[in-house]
């Protein structure tokens, strides 16, 4: 049997939708609850998932189209129905125009459920029962991190959001949707991010949205104040060298100066807590507060061709530089494959971003929304200096960048936490414990 | 979590041991402890709590009563305020009613109705708690009949090393005291104590087990219920967070609220009839100061409103709660 689909009311006063994405080719078989196209209104982005199981038949409207709600836009061949003609339409008005037109214009005429076809049940109850049911845990995150809820899928009983669900939209790079991460079908010939053509609009994935959102809301929400420190560091440079392969062989991962540098951060944090806490907003909830958190989470900004992702080690105070090397391993890997989970992602304190690798030598970091700062290590440079008593030497240097909150720390508090990162770092040698 | 002034290691005890260890500290170490009570003279108490105290400390400071519950706490009002040091026993918290009007009505506004000139340094102990068979004058919870009251304490223990500590604390404390003692844990729950002498503050909760996605609170018994049920959880990789209230007034808020913005999820279980039992004062509190944390309905996991617990097992288990019975409570509320 056929079913029609049509465009969905996402939310009570929406009365037109696009089609941003076809998730799903002609052809292709689409299980029931699937996402199979993604629709936008002038409110949300959300992905309309399949009433029934079948086969994608026809695609009525095209990508960038408008129609208005309730039209049809799909007709999928339930599985297991042998395959019924799809009744004709009744004719149209008289007046309807029979000139050509883009193939959903004269299918919009087409009153919907005339023909014993299911039309897709409206997903706006949904979006109406995702409201109804959020609890004030995620009333309370959505507006702190402003993210719509009816754009995710709940992972509560009977699809309710949780605060959980919340929390991992909001971490910058997640995909909110499992749907939306999966590489959708793309035309040959269409311009995407990962194969730009020039003169061409490239739609955002979901994932590159919430990159958009987040970083507009940082830099609108946290004036942020920028520093930089020179670490001189030739002593960790020559430790890591030296456990090197011993640790590659042993763990399987690659000893780089991360863990290093994290350890060194988060012990600064433990001298410096404010750099581990957060700016709350005044809302109906209270005055406008600074949090503290009592967990030291590093996030750990990771690029890659078409996404950046900030996996986060937990709980980094309590590892030592081995331990940071190994979670740092596993969750760059992680990545890589695209198989981060939503827990790898939640619950960042503060970020660091290793962003010397091509050669940066200074930058200005925009903070992981609700952090109190980001730092990065820039790329190392031998370089001549002058010592403390006045001789000269060849060392390898390293500057580190801070971004920060300037409503959560001020200079005072943001340079001493530099001073104390470098100090630490400096004081790293091959006499430590690794 | 406990306050070591002398260590010496520590004795295994279970917690009918724990009680007859500090009381005898008590009375050893400052002479103005009095124990009074029914029973607790000749016959030692029906534990065998004070066994062997009247020989070594004679009847003047162990004193024999009367089955009169009201004179009891009466006489030991009246001793707190002279400067003595009594610890009360209601053999029975069944039994404890007689004595209502001298504990809500005297001993806890003692300090308020003379502006302080005088204080009531009382320990009023009982046992208390069913699933012992104990039917219906040998069961009952009877906190919230006296948690409403200002100026008065209430703790309720579940390890032996707190049963030291907070009778220890409660001893000390220069107000009134209700030192509830859950009979099933008597001889079932034995623990390390530390030796020597040491407190633990009144209204101090317990984290048990730290965990992430909800918080239970509980108290007596069915804190080790909740902590065996948790575990089972545990295992299926739900992590749940256990919290031993210890005090039920003063109420450790800060370690509540801490935790209800950490998991989002509370669930309350006691022993307790639910309706106005503590559970509903946790419920309140969390409501009015962490709403914009909750994730979920809070919920608790109570007994029925029924007047006593019956003697027939049938019916003493449909009042009692599980292990199995809270860990699917548990699931419920981590599922919502």
């Amino acid at each position: 049997m056929a079913t029609t689909i049509t465009m969905p009311q996402l939310g009570e006063t929406v009365t037109e939708g696009t089609v941003a994405q076809w998730l799903k080719r002609v052809g292709d078989s689409v299980d029931k609850y699937e996402d199979f196209v993604e629709v936008s209104t002038d409110k949300v982005n959300a992905g309309v998932p399949s009433p029934v199981t079948g086969t994608i038949r026809e695609f009525l409207v095209r990508e960038g189209e408008t129609v208005a709600t309730g039209t049809p836009i799909a007709i999928i061949d339930e599985a297991g129905a042998a395959q019924a003609p799809l009744p004709k339409a009744p004719a149209p008005p008289a007046a309807a125009p029979a000139a050509p037109a883009p193939v959903a214009a004269p299918l919009a005429a087409r009153p919907p459920s005339t023909n014993g076809s299911t039309a897709s049940e409206a997903p706006s109850a949904d979006a109406e029962r995702v409201l109804q049911s959020a609890s004030p845990a995620v009333r309370r995150l959505a507006r702190e991190h402003q993210i719509d809820i009816r754009t995710l899928n709940g992972s509560g009983a009977n699809g309710r959001v949780t605060a959980d669900d919340v929390l991992a939209a909001a971490q910058p790079g997640a995909a909110a949707r499992p749907a939306a991460s999966a590489a959708p079908p793309v035309a040959s010939g269409t311009s995407t991010y990962a194969q730009p053509i020039p003169g061409t609009t490239v739609t955002l994935t979901q994932a590159r949205r919430i990159i958009a959102e987040r970083m507009v809301e940082s830099r609108h929400n946290a004036p942020h104040a920028w520093s930089m420190v020179e670490i001189d560091v030739t002593d960790v440079w020559a430790w890591r060298a030296h456990e090197k392969a011993r640790f590659e062989r042993e763990t399987g991962h690659k000893l780089t100066l991360l863990p290093f540098f994290i350890r060194a951060v988060v012990e600064a944090i433990a001298v410096f807590p404010l750099m581990n806490a957060r700016f709350v907003p005044a809302s109906n909830a209270g005055q406008a507060s600074i949090y503290v958190n009592p967990d030291v989470n590093i996030g750990i900004a990771i690029g890659l061709p078409t996404n950046l992702v900030v996996p986060v080690v937990k709980r980094a105070d309590q590892l030592s530089i081995k331990g940071l090397a190994v979670a740092a391993g596993e969750l760059i890997d992680k990545a890589r494959k695209g198989k981060l989970g939503v827990d790898d992602l939640a619950g960042g304190t503060f970020t660091v971003n290793n962003n010397g690798a091509n050669g940066s030598w200074a930058s200005a970091p925009i903070i992981n929304g609700g952090q109190a700062g980001i730092v990065t290590m820039e790329t190392v440079v031998r370089k001549l200096v002058v010592r403390p008593d006045d001789s000269i030497a060849i060392r390898s240097m390293m500057n580190a960048c801070l971004s920060l909150d300037h409503r959560v720390v001020d200079g005072y508090v943001a340079s001493g936490f530099l001073a104390d990162l470098k100090r630490r770092l400096e004081a790293m040698g091959p006499q430590g414990e690794l | 979590m406990a306050v070591v002034s002398s260590s010496k290691g520590s004795t295994v005890m279970n917690n009918v041991e724990a009680v007859r260890a500090t009381l005898y500290e008590a009375m050893k170490n400052d002479d103005r402890t009095v124990i009074l009570g029914e029973d607790v003279g000749a016959r030692g108490n029906v534990f065998l709590i004070t066994k062997d105290f009247i020989g070594e400390f004679g009847p003047e400071r162990v004193v024999d009563t009367p089955i009169a519950e009201a004179s009891i706490v009466g006489i030991a009002v009246g001793m707190a305020m002279e400067g003595l040091r009594p610890i009360a026993e209601i053999q029975f918290a069944d039994f404890i009613y007689p004595s209502f009007n001298q504990i809500v009505g005297e001993a806890a506004k003692v300090r308020y109705r003379s502006n302080g000139e005088y204080t009531c340094p009382l320990v009023i102990r009982t046992p208390y708690g069913g699933g012992v068979r104990g039917a219906l004058s040998h069961s009952v919870s009877i906190e919230a009949l006296f948690y409403h009251v200002p100026g008065l304490k209430i703790v309720a223990p579940s390890f032996p090393a707190d049963v030291k500590g907070l009778l220890n604390a409660a001893i000390d404390d220069p107000d009134p005291v209700l030192f509830l003692e859950h009979k099933k844990t008597y001889r079932l729950i034995k623990g390390e104590v530390p030796d020597g002498h040491y407190t633990i503050p009144l209204g101090r909760a317990n984290v048990l087990k730290e965990g992430t996605r909800l918080t239970v609170v509980s108290y007596g018994l069915y804190v080790h219920w909740a902590l065996e049920a948790a575990q089972q959880l545990e295992q299926d990789g739900v992590s749940v967070e256990v919290i031993d209230l210890r005090s039920i007034r003063p109420m450790d808020k800060t370690t509540i609220l801490r935790s209800v913005e950490k998991t989002r999820r509370l669930l309350i279980v006691h022993e307790d009839n639910k309706f106005g039992g503590i559970g509903a004062e946790i419920s309140a509190m969390v409501a009015e100061e962490a709403l914009f944390h909750l994730d979920a309905p809070i919920r608790r996991h109570c007994a029925p409103d029924v007047p006593a617990m019956g003697y027939a097992l049938p019916l003493e288990e449909e009042y009692m709660s599980s292990p199995v019975e809270m860990a699917e409570a548990m699931r419920e509320l981590v599922q919502f």
